[in-house]
């Protein structure tokens, strides 16, 4: 049989760097409340949600993903031009293609890198950063970029009183590179198709198109079926990427979960009975739910407040539409 | 399980789920209205019966039980 030569594999590969952005305008529960006749206190009460961010015309997803990008590169103590790879987790690119990627790696900078687009809703961000890893430990290439991007603004219907006061709106990045240890476990992912319209868009674009609804569509999310589904299922799935990785919920630095819902949060730290030494990510204070970006979000967050030590290990949990789902344990940058 | 037994189970989920305290539950309580368990709530409280009594209560099912009551007589039906 004819032999196929392989890239020399690497030992290991590790989070070099986090980056940021996060919109300028800051939206309030009041502000959002009239629309969907309710209060900040329920709103509060029920998602943990006390602000978000929506971006502005000029804030727009290249934009906003570039500068957390940028950012993600310059905390690595890297330049665009060694970046091999760019990935992009979104479901807010405003065009069907082409992929937000190759545009944002075009805007660093970065010559001819494999660019595309990861499209796996809210658990989008962690099933990109797994097949960077992937990717730099395979030897495919050296450095790879990772971004979670959303307008979820272009995507709301504000007077939905099951989402309009859940999302909002910025980017965060992640970038991988080779190490000498081993900085990712094993990727715990999974899906449930059957489950699709529990988060979805209201119709197709077709159907505007053809004019058979008269407004575009606009996501649509069952809230209580959403949150069945991820109080029951991502207890275990955390704990399957824990096992995987030799670690025990004591063992962790800091638990990054899917900004959903704080509820849901507090559901799976309960569940697994996480100690106090564990950090837990609760950036839907500040954020909201902005979809592929909540996770990098989260950890920079966490970091900023010195919560974040570097090397020691945090978990990373995505879940959203699809049903879709990842986790995985990661070292700290 | 008698429907006493059920609702008395019921009033320690209500208490660890919602933070209902067990002189409030009674068969005519309404969920919302009564004991002001919220909708997440109310999804906690039926995973956690399930869990108890070992029964399906599926989401389509869980808007038809407005009070302990209609709960109660699901669960000592189904069990």
């Amino acid at each position: 049989m004819t032999q196929i030569k392989s890239a020399p594999a690497r030992s290991g590969a590790r989070i070099m760097g986090i980056g940021a952005y996060r919109p300028a305008r800051i939206v309030t529960n009041d502000e959002i409340a009239p629309l969907i006749d309710s209060s900040d206190e329920w709103i509060q009460q029920r998602t943990g949600i006390e602000k978000r961010r929506f971006a502005s015309d000029d804030e727009t997803l290249d934009e906003m993903a570039r500068l957390a990008a940028s950012d993600a590169i310059s905390d690595a103590g890297l330049n665009p031009e060694q970046i091999g790879v760019v990935l992009v987790a979104t479901l807010t690119n405003p065009v069907q293609f082409p992929a937000v990627a190759p545009i944002v790696a075009s805007k660093l900078g970065i010559p001819d890198p494999g660019a595309f687009d990861i499209g796996a809703a809210c658990a989008g961000f962690v099933y990109a950063l797994s097949t960077a890893a992937d990717m730099v430990k395979s030897g495919s290439v050296e450095y790879a970029l990772v971004i979670g991007a959303e307008r979820m603004t272009d995507v709301l219907d504000f007077t939905d009183r099951g989402s309009a006061f859940i999302f909002g709106d910025g980017a965060g990045a992640m970038v991988v590179g080779p190490a000498d240890f081993n900085g990712f476990g094993p990727v715990i992912f999974g899906s449930d198709g059957s489950q699709a319209d529990a988060i979805s868009m209201s119709s197709t674009w077709f159907d505007f198109r053809s004019g058979k609804i008269p407004e575009p569509p606009t996501l649509r999310m069952a809230g209580q079926q959403v949150f069945r589904w991820a109080v029951s299922e991502m207890v275990a799935v955390t704990q399957r990427a824990l096992t995987a990785a030799g670690l025990e919920p004591k063992d962790l630095a800091a638990f990054v979960p899917h900004q959903a819902n704080n509820r849901i949060t507090d559901a799976i730290v309960k569940a697994l009975d996480f100690p106090d030494t564990v950090a837990i990510a609760r950036d839907i204070r500040e954020s909201g739910n902005t979809t592929a970006a909540t996770v990098p979000l989260a950890l920079h967050a966490l970091r900023s407040e010195g919560r974040a030590p570097s090397g020691a290990p945090a978990l990373l949990l995505g879940f959203g539409a699809g049903l879709t789902y990842a986790a995985q344990v990661v070292a700290l940058p | 399980m008698t429907a006493e037994e059920v609702m008395h189970e019921m009033a320690v989920i209500l208490d660890e789920v919602a933070g209902v305290s067990a002189d409030q539950v009674a068969m005519d309580k309404s969920f919302t209205d009564d004991l002001e368990v919220d909708s997440l709530s109310m999804v906690e409280v039926v995973m956690a019966a399930e869990d108890k009594f070992g029964v399906k209560i599926p989401d389509e099912e869980v808007k038809n039980l407005r009070t302990v009551g209609d709960a109660v007589n699901f669960i000592v039906k189904s069990s």
